[in-house]
């Protein structure tokens, strides 16, 4: 059932971008972001799902 | 394959839906889960939602920016942004197929028997618009007097936020009622249309208006869980072509940003075992001839 290939090229690129991302989201977490976006999670925005 | 896939986005639903203390509370989840943001599209200010929705989360933080700034807050929505990339780098739009409870509810609605149709590929790029424009620049360019923005993809189009949130809100708290405005009637409209859509064509909203999908779209050449076609075991026979929810024709384009990564080409189309899962380029799964080999007959359901 599960074949493994004798040649196989691991794929780097996504590790290239994983690490940018990563580094963007530590710098969110140093700029307090996550504590801006639990302040606007709490908050029901009526006007964003269209009631008042 | 299916049938885990299925449980697998129960399971996902449940766990961003998980706050049910709010037919007593009345109102929404306030607990510090809400930091997390929800791989999947699932309106925040749903009742239920135990998860922030990325899409809303990063629209309100860029409505608000200028006034961040001006009080000394320097909030770039990268902290978002940035988790929305390591998923995406990682799944991809597998996320589209396995952990979105819109995708799911599409899912479901499309199997209530009906005549089906196709949609135009060409409609696949407004997405993107979507996401640019919606997400993006109108939040962060079009402001009040007072620097503020509107979440311009929330107000104007989510149906998932109509469905999870407008509708449950109306019903929980029945004051609301009275200030229901145009607005709300016109997402009502946009909802029921995606609702027939899906019935009659297989994922609508995740392949011509989700701004989440087209952001883990992006990610079609640099993710890590990703099929890949073995062109010498392809024999063109296009079994996989419909299968797939998606209306991607996988042997022609294996690498096509709308693929969801559900398997359904590797476990019920291909017969040839020339469709391979990989992760970060090593092959971990292919199924053999024998298992995919349809038995005469065997019907497919698109």
């Amino acid at each position: 059932m599960k074949r493994i290939a004798p040649h196989f090229k691991a794929d780097k690129l996504p590790l290239i971008i994983l690490a940018i991302f990563l580094v963007l989201f530590s710098i969110g977490l140093s700029l307090d972001e996550p504590s801006r976006v639990l302040e606007q999670a709490w908050r029901i925005c009526y006007s964003c799902i269209g009631i008042g | 394959m299916e049938f885990y896939r299925k449980w697998f986005q129960v399971l996902v639903l449940f766990i961003t839906n998980s706050y049910w203390a709010f037919p007593f509370t009345k109102s929404i989840y306030q607990g510090p889960l809400k930091v997390i943001c929800s791989p999947g599209l699932n309106c925040y200010s749903c009742p239920a939602a135990a998860m922030s929705c990325p899409i809303g989360a990063i629209q309100q933080m860029l409505l608000s920016v200028r006034v961040s700034w001006a009080n000394g807050q320097t909030y770039l929505a990268l902290y978002l942004v940035g988790a929305l990339g390591i998923l995406g780098s990682i799944f991809g739009r597998m996320i589209c197929g396995w952990a979105c409870p819109f995708g799911f509810l599409q899912d479901m609605l499309h199997k209530i028997p009906s005549r089906k149709f196709n949609i135009p590929r060409v409609l696949r790029f407004l997405k993107y618009a979507i996401l640019g424009l919606t997400v993006f620049i109108l939040p962060l360019t079009i402001v009040s007097e007072m620097g503020l923005g509107s979440p311009w993809f929330c107000k104007f189009i989510c149906p998932a936020g109509t469905l999870e949130a407008g509708l449950p809100m109306l019903m929980l708290q029945p004051s609301l009622q009275g200030v229901v405005s145009t607005l709300f009637y016109s997402k009502l409209v946009i909802l029921i249309a995606f609702i027939i859509w899906s019935i009659i064509a297989s994922r609508p909203f995740c392949r011509t208006t989700c701004p989440l999908g087209a952001w883990y779209g992006l990610f079609k050449n640099a993710k890590m869980i990703k099929l890949v076609l073995d062109e010498d075991k392809c024999t063109k026979c296009n079994e996989c072509h419909p299968v797939c929810p998606m209306g991607v024709k996988f042997n022609e384009s294996p690498n096509d940003s709308e693929c969801i990564t559900c398997l359904r080409c590797m476990h019920e189309g291909c017969q040839f075992g020339a469709i391979q899962l990989q992760i970060g380029g090593i092959p971990v799964h292919s199924p053999d001839i024998r298992q995919t080999a349809k038995k005469p007959g065997q019907q497919i359901n698109k």
